[in-house]
């Protein structure tokens, strides 16, 4: 291992999928993830945002090994997880577990709270069956559940305790990084501060890695260190969470930041306004994918798609901060 | 300005008579014309049930009571549900959160847009189609005549939802009331149609009722907002004074938990506990359990809504967010 601070390091990642189109069509090819690197530290978060369909799920789903990438490589804890035999990768999936969205779609109804909590020791570990029952004990103290709670099933807590169960689940094999899926994003207010709190004590306490993947800006303000805005596939601005916020350079950025609701007015950036929606990833556009909605956009964005390079201290793909 | 719509107790009952559970418990509210309210609260706050209510959507074994109901002077509740019929849909409209599961997937949009307009004008086939397009080109549709023929599944979540705006305002209706328009909509997207409902709303002169979850579009949209918890309203305000200086205990600790009121803080500061559920009720106050500035009075009685606040010890002034 090189540094042993960096637990995840993507590589140009990619993941493309190929989609029927009838009988006698050709197939086509739609590039969900399209060449992403970035690393993640022990005890950081990154987050990833963008709109529905620009990668984020399909990024979440390489990362913690459910899918193979189709190119690039993925190490984890410096181990290439590409070229990883079947026994790695088990012991690999042990280092990366994931939240996702809907905590209740995302519990077995049909088994206890103790019994979903159970299955990840019983299939990875050899702990007995008492050593296992402390640990699930110790882990639901953690995350704010009661003893009694154990007994119980998924259809008799809230939003917020499911996702609280879910959250345990994740992190009952201590693992090294943790990818959350908008984990948030189905909860009410008050109920996602008590959720994002926990995240936070939880990455204090284990120094977890956080891949936290959301749309809503405000949240990924409070919880991120790094920030990676996708669009179609690919990163378009990376870098240090206060740089991004106090200065958003891509006009991607700029225009979802702007079309946040603020409360405060002094808070609310003048809107700027992008046409249209997201093109079909079918059938991307030519050159820059953002160019076609992009008040900015000149005669080479059409041309040659924009590659990531430094400016004010974090990554940007845009042709329009080259200059006239 | 003249109050289009008066609530006065409104109550929405589910389960047995007795024992049933009030999902909307006691709602008073004015509506004035041309007015845009907000209505704010958490799932199960009995937000969307109220305006169903309103609507005349409550089936049974729901039972919906009011002292008083009343949209432009005529009492809803005393109507026969034909004349209600002839209201709903022409001058109260709504429009709801999932656009998809609202429309109707064997019939094109276009359709479904002219069949509100054949039902409650009366206008032709070839008339309705005139006015159908129209409507698209209104809530900014592009290539709407090419659109008359599409399917919904065709059609992306906010262009369906435009369709939907586009059906709900067909008949020029003096009120509208858009439950959760943007929510499962993308940030850029929702902008657009936050855009498109404000603009329709000054051109038409209609008044808009706002009922969503989410804080933001709220402050950015509204002129007045409502407060709802566990099936009340418990504070009503101009919608500056709410965020610079809620009253409600509730209203502070919503607002206090949201991450854009806690820049650079470690934690958020978050309301413990979740809402009450339909059995477990408190006897006095509901917003007991979880209220930092709870005493004994809470526990035993329930406070009413007086001057916008439903509560016997408002936030003072010296507490209040500067």
């Amino acid at each position: 291992m090189a540094d042993p601070n960096i637990l995840l390091e993507a590589r140009e990642l990619a993941r493309h999928y190929d989609v029927s189109r009838g009988w006698f069509g050709p197939k086509a090819t739609v590039k969900a993830l399209n060449g992403v690197s970035f690393t993640l530290q022990a005890g950081r978060t990154l987050a990833v945002v963008g709109e529905s369909g620009c990668g984020k799920s399909t990024l979440a789903r390489q990362l913690t090994l459910i899918e193979p990438p189709s190119s690039g490589s993925l190490l984890i804890e410096g181990v290439d997880a590409a070229s990883a035999d079947t026994a790695t990768l088990k012991r690999l999936r042990q280092r990366v577990q994931m939240v996702f969205q809907n905590p209740f779609a995302s519990l077995n109804p049909r088994k206890s709270i103790a019994a979903t909590l159970d299955e990840p020791l019983l299939i990875n570990t050899r702990l007995s069956a008492a050593e296992r029952m402390e640990r699930i004990e110790a882990f639901a103290a953690k995350v704010g559940l009661r003893a009694e709670h154990l007994r119980r099933y998924p259809h008799m807590f809230s939003g917020g305790q499911r996702q609280r169960v879910a959250i345990a689940r994740a992190m009952i094999l201590s693992p090294s990084i943790v990818v959350a899926d908008e984990p948030v994003s189905a909860l009410d207010v008050s109920i996602q501060a008590q959720i994002l709190n926990l995240f936070m004590d939880l990455q204090q306490e284990f120094g977890t890695g956080y891949v936290f993947i959301s749309h809503n800006l405000s949240v990924v303000e409070h919880v991120a260190d790094d920030l990676m805005v996708m669009y179609l596939g690919s990163a378009v601005e990376m870098g240090d969470k206060r740089r991004i916020y106090a200065r958003p350079l891509h006009p991607y950025t700029q225009a979802l930041m702007s079309a946040t609701p603020a409360i405060r007015p002094a808070d609310r950036r003048s809107r700027i306004k992008i046409q249209g929606e997201l093109p079909s990833p079918l059938n991307p556009p030519s050159g820059c994918a953002f160019h076609k909605r992009c008040p900015l956009a000149k005669a080479v964005c059409a041309e040659a798609a924009p590659l990531l390079r430094i400016v004010d201290g974090r990554q940007v793909a845009c042709h329009a901060l080259d200059g006239p | 300005m003249t109050s289009l719509l008066s609530i006065r107790n409104l109550r929405v009952q589910f389960g047995a008579s007795g024992k049933g559970f009030p999902a909307v418990d006691g709602i008073d509210l004015e509506l004035a014309s041309g007015e845009l309210l907000g209505i704010v609260g958490e799932s199960g706050s009995g937000k969307s049930v109220t305006m169903l209510a309103l609507m005349g959507l409550i089936d049974a074994p729901g039972r919906v009571t009011a002292d008083e109901l009343r949209f432009m002077g005529q009492d809803l509740l005393g109507m026969s549900p034909r004349e209600r019929r002839r209201l709903i849909g022409k001058d109260i409209a709504m429009v709801f959160q999932d656009a998809l599961s609202s429309l109707n997937p064997s019939y094109t949009v276009g359709f479904q847009i002219g069949e509100v307009l054949r039902a409650h004008l009366g206008l032709s086939r070839a008339a309705a189609r005139q006015r159908t397009l129209e409507l698209l080109q209104l809530v900014e549709i592009p290539d709407a005549a090419s659109r008359l023929g599409a399917y919904p599944h065709e059609l992306s979540g906010g262009m369906n939802q435009r369709v939907m705006i586009a059906m709900a305002i067909a008949c020029k209706p003096k009120l509208l009331i858009a439950d959760e328009p943007t929510t499962a909509l993308d940030v850029t997207i929702q902008a657009q149609i936050m855009d498109l409902l404000l603009r329709l709303q000054r051109e038409q002169g209609m008044s808009l009722v706002m009922i969503t979850h989410d804080l933001g579009v709220v402050a950015e949209m509204a002129q007045r907002v409502a407060v709802m918890y566990a099936g009340q309203v418990v504070e009503t305000a101009p919608v500056d004074r709410l965020f610079e200086s809620p009253r409600h205990p509730y209203t502070e600790a919503l607002l206090a938990a949201i991450p854009e009121h806690n820049k650079g803080a470690e934690r958020l500061s978050a309301l413990p506990g979740i809402v009450p559920g339909a059995l477990d009720r408190p006897k006095g106050c509901l917003l007991a359990p979880r209220c930092r500035y709870v005493q004994a009075r809470c526990q035993q009685e329930r406070p009413m809504l007086l001057e916008g606040v439903r509560c016997f010890f408002p936030v003072p002034e010296a507490a209040r967010h500067g």
